[in-house]
């Protein structure tokens, strides 16, 4: 056992497809059905060797596995550090199965004439070597470093093969996030001062009780706002919906179900366990936002006549369940918030790659460009339905196991926050069903019929896309067991970390986190 | 009367300045024989070999540590660092200046002073081949440099002042193209650098009344146990000050900055962002670690205001600008402030990182000019920011090289710009000025917005009719641009070497 856990797994996982990346760039431009060949053979591989990481994983063993640390930096003592958490664990496998759905959606995407197909697929690989990455570092340096250099390739993503305003989402996205990021850059600069010059992320989290409780309010701030523009929390959403609206479909897919994971991710590894007083300190701020960001956002979704828009505004409502889920301090909460990250990206992932399919059909991604289109694809309508259903969290779908878990673990704490949010599931069921109503119920648009494309319903591609997501969603909706028990231990130690006890089943909490 | 002494001379310590200097003078006397046909292949030939001996000799006199010449040459570790950086930094500006391939005659005419518009002028511009003294002078200035960083006292710091900046003054002049903006550029230039060193001398003559003497020990011997009026002391750091933040180009001294970057042969405006910045740097390092660490108390909340005013001048103009070497001027005066932030620390890593910045700034520098003055159309340089516009279908591999070196100014990781930044800031907090890194931070958000501009006109938009081409650079920009390209990525990627070797520099001899 020994043997296989020695072997250098994240390292690999993370080098891998960047190796991918610079096979695929310098295929030549004609050679396009080459270079997406290579480009999903090597996204599956990278899917297999998670899959053996994902046996190998100890659920009840120690909380951080798969640990490798070779120099890099001395003077500073930054490392490349690679280890994996239950957390991590589960996000690099949701990593590793989207990857390869969301080349095999965009295959015909790219319009030949215009642009290089190999360089879109390799930015694909490119873009999942970072977010690998991100999620595999155990040095804030080393994590610092993916977090910035992630923005690169989905820059060039959204910029180079996104819709009409491709280039405004595009600066608009590197901008917000680089503001974020240099934020955070102060912080982790700030960190490193005051945790003894080192970046691992064990010592800093061994000392970290030890900070003065000013510096680490004003470092938690630094970090949270970064994570709070990449997840993005209300009020720093405004360039997501640009973003999911000018991206490639395929692309949002991974935008909103991974990427903005990053920041979920970030203030559970960064934030609760390195500033553990500073995180119950801004707790009431970050749940009030959290439930802002619910209901506003689940109210501008209802209004949206732009699927991909509409989409992107969902998914802000999901990520206020997932950080109020977060600064609740229960692990039921907790739990309940990861499984939320995993279930928003396959959810939102198969509602944003079947909106794609609509989308890439009509050529147009507004909904009163539609209306019955079940008539013409009612399978590909089908699908729709059921990302949707998934989406708003309807019982017997993956979501909907996470969401319940949030709002119980919240109630448990903050009665007030969990009541309101529960309004959000009311909006969520409006937003889907009407969104559904309007582009494939009701009478045919005259106008869709006369588009080719529409009356081909799904195709064989488009099947092995969405089936793999389809069946998550269902066996995680009946059986999250095996999920949770990957998650559970790793969200116990965070709660850990921040100081606080899930209150007694009987007891009524007064809203306030034991000191 | 007593016997003459003649001071000690530790030749081999000094040999990289001897050597440069030699070089030079015999460039100037083959001027004079050579005929004129041949004397681009021989003076860039020995300019380089005149380069790479004397960091050879850097290299191998590197663990010397020696006051000699009677005190006025201080050799110790940011010496040998800082003479290792001007001189690579000077080898690749160098390949530079020496480029023939892209226009015809290279990028300098041959007269300075001949009326604009003139048939003259016309007759030089149009394919004359250039002035070959270009690398004589270079080679002075660049001597002038090793000078100016190793100077122990303020009146040889005074000379080498002199030396770098005249050979600079003329270089400017000699643009090939746009001959008005290129003779303004130097005159405004020699002006404003001459007010400057005014005020350096007369910061220096303040600092004598003050302290009794010149070299930087005395003066840090007066400055712990005053015995004069302060007025002088802070009167005399001031002026002085002045004179170095001046060539440094940093806020309110900066105005020059722009139109000579942009007047200026873009080959000597890289050597001028590289080896000037670092001259100047090394200087200011040394006067204020060596001589007046005892008043730091004093001068840095003035020179932090400095860095915080450099800083947002450099960032909020750089969103303006519409040419690209002006943009690139506004970056360097930016940069000029985060070099500040390392100075200010005032602690060792201070010293290391504001040295690691230099070098790893100066590289990046080099490679965009490099790129500006590749691409061209049939008035030469098309600087203007519009003209680049869907450069990056017509000519992906320099677009490529560009964007990369805009993502570096803008500190992405795995490129030197983060490291070197985050080697400053990280030693500016260490200092206690966590006032400035916060400035540096969110001046580093303004200052993205331009860079990245840059690459959405490269790369999103359509080339339009007004796209120039890129020249095929020759195997001079080519082999500069490759160093350029490949320091940025390595100091980004394992900057490890690099700041071990800036660690064990730090250390000045007084």
């Amino acid at each position: 056992m020994v043997g296989v856990t020695d072997f250098p797994f994240l390292s690999i996982l993370t080098l891998f497809p960047l190796v991918g990346a610079a096979v695929v760039a310098f295929i030549p431009k004609t050679r396009a059905q080459l270079a997406k060949t290579i480009a999903l053979g090597w996204s599956l591989a990278v899917l297999a060797l998670s899959v053996v990481m994902w046996i190998v994983f100890e659920a009840g063993g120690d909380r951080f596995q798969f640990r490798e640390s070779y120099q890099w930096i001395p003077t500073w003592d930054a490392r490349f550090t690679f280890a994996a958490d239950g957390i991590a664990l589960v996000m690099l496998l949701l990593i590793a199965i989207l990857v390869p759905a969301v080349i095999l959606a965009s295959w015909n995407d790219v319009d030949e004439t215009q642009r290089s197909v190999p360089t879109y697929f390799a930015l694909l690989l490119a873009l999942e070597c970072t977010m690998i990455g991100v999620f595999a570092a155990a040095d804030v340096f080393l994590f610092y470093v993916f977090f910035e250099v992630m923005l690169v390739p989905m820059y060039f993503i959204i910029g180079s093969y996104g819709g009409a305003r491709r280039q405004y989402a595009a600066v608009k996205f590197f901008l917000y996030s680089l503001v974020g990021g240099l934020f955070m850059l102060a912080a982790v600069i700030g960190l490193w001062v005051v945790g003894g010059h080192t970046f691992d992320w064990q010592k800093l989290s061994d000392v970290s009780a030890a900070f003065d409780t000013n510096t680490a309010r004003w470092l938690f701030l630094g970090f949270f706002i970064a994570f709070a523009v990449k997840a993005p929390f209300f009020p720093f959403h405004t360039w997501l919906p640009d973003a999911g609206v000018a991206a490639p479909a395929p692309a949002a897919a991974l935008l909103v179900g991974v990427l903005d994971k990053v920041g979920t991710f970030g203030i559970l590894r960064y934030c609760l366990p390195l500033f553990p007083e500073a995180s119950r300190w801004f707790a009431p701020a970050a749940l009030i936002l959290g439930v802002i960001g619910i209901i506003y956002a689940a109210l501008l979704a209802v209004g949206q006549n732009d699927l991909k828009r509409l989409v992107s505004y969902t998914s802000i409502a999901h990520f206020g369940f997932i950080g109020i889920g977060i600064f609740a301090f229960t692990t039921q909460a907790g739990t309940g918030s990861v499984l939320y990250m995993v279930n928003h990206g396959l959810a939102t992932g198969l509602l944003f790659l079947v909106v794609g399919m609509f989308v890439a059909r009509r050529g147009s991604a507004l909904v009163s460009d539609f209306g019955g289109a079940g008539k013409l694809v009612p399978v590909l309508a089908g699908v729709l339905f059921f990302a949707g259903l998934a989406s708003l969290a309807l019982p017997g779908t993956a979501p909907f196991v996470s969401e319940f878990l949030v709002l119980i673990g919240t109630f448990t704490v903050h009665k007030v926050y969990a009541v309101i949010a529960t309004v959000g599931i009311i909006l969520a069921a409006a937003y889907v069903l009407w969104m559904f109503q309007r582009t494939t119920q009701g009478t045919l648009n005259p106008a869709l019929t006369e588009v080719p494309a529409m009356h081909k319903d799904i195709s064989l591609r488009e099947k092995i896309v969405v089936a793999p997501l389809v069946l998550l969603l269902l066996i995680l909706g009946f059986y999250p067991k095996p999920v949770t028990d990957v998650i559970n231990p790793a969200v116990e130690a965070t709660m850990q970390d921040v100081g606080t006890t899930d209150p007694a089943p009987t007891a009524v909490a007064n809203g306030k986190v034991a000191p | 009367m007593g016997d003459l002494k003649l001071p000690e001379i530790n030749y081999g310590a000094l040999s990289p300045m001897l050597i440069l200097f030699g070089a030079a003078c015999l460039g100037v006397l083959l001027e004079a024989v050579l005929p004129r046909g041949r004397r681009h292949g021989v003076q860039l030939t020995l300019a380089l070999a005149s380069l790479v001996a004397a960091l050879a000799a850097v290299i191998l006199t590197r663990n010397t540590r020696v006051v000699t010449i009677g005190g006025a040459v201080a050799i110790d570790g940011p010496t040998v660092f800082l003479w290792g950086s001007i001189l690579l930094l000077g080898v690749v500006s160098m390949l530079l200046i020496g480029e023939r391939a892209v226009e015809a005659g290279g990028a300098f005419v041959s007269q300075a002073a001949i009326t604009v518009g003139s048939d003259k002028d016309l007759k030089q511009a149009g394919g004359q081949p250039g002035a070959t003294e270009v690398y004589p002078l270079t080679i002075f200035s660049i001597g002038g440099m090793l000078l100016f960083v190793a100077a122990n006292d303020l009146l040889t710091m005074f000379v080498a002042l002199e030396v770098l900046s005249l050979p600079l003054y003329l270089l400017c002049a000699l643009a090939r193209r746009r001959r008005l903006l290129s003779q303004e550029a130097a005159l405004k230039y020699f002006l404003l650098g001459s007010y400057a060193s005014a005020f350096f001398l007369f910061g220096v003559a303040l600092i004598y009344g003050f302290a009794g003497a010149v070299d930087l020990a005395s003066i840090h011997a007066a400055v712990a146990d005053p015995q004069r009026n302060e007025v002088l002391l802070f009167g005399g750091l001031a002026l002085v000050a002045i004179g170095l933040l001046f060539k440094g180009a940093a806020a309110p001294f900066h105005v020059w900055t722009p139109d000579v970057y942009q007047g200026a042969p873009t080959p000597i405006t890289a050597l001028m962002a590289a080896c000037t910045k670092v001259a100047a740097f090394g200087a200011l390092l040394r006067i204020l670690y060596v001589a007046f660490d005892g008043v730091r108390w004093d001068f840095q909340p003035v020179l932090g205001v400095i860095a915080i005013l450099t800083m947002l001048i450099g960032a909020v103009l750089a969103v303006t600008q519409t040419d690209m070497k002006r943009l690139l001027a506004y970056s360097s005066i930016a940069n000029a402030g985060y070099l500040l932030v390392g100075v200010l620390a005032l602690n060792k890593e201070g010293l290391s990182s504001t040295m690691f910045y230099l070098v790893a700034y100066g590289f990046s520098v080099l490679a965009a000019f490099g790129i500006v003055s590749l691409v061209r159309d049939a008035e030469g340089e098309a600087t203007h920011l519009s003209r680049w516009a869907g450069l990056g279908r017509k000519s992906p591999l320099y677009a490529g090289v560009f964007s990369f070196i805009m993502l570096a100014f803008a500190g992405i990781p795995l490129t030197s710009g983060f490291t070197s930044k985050f080697a400053v800031f990280g030693a500016a907090i260490d200092g206690g000025q966590t006032w400035l890194v916060i400035v540096g931070v969110i001046t580093s958000m303004v200052l993205a917005f331009p860079y990245l501009r840059v690459i959405v006109m490269m790369w999103l938009s359509e080339p339009g009719e007004s796209t120039p081409t890129v020249s095929i650079p020759g195997f001079l920009t080519s082999a500069a641009l490759v160093i350029g390209v490949i320091v940025t990525l390595a100091l980004g990627v394992i900057p490890a070497p690099l700041l071990d070797l800036t660690n064990d520099a730090a250390q000045f001899v007084r």
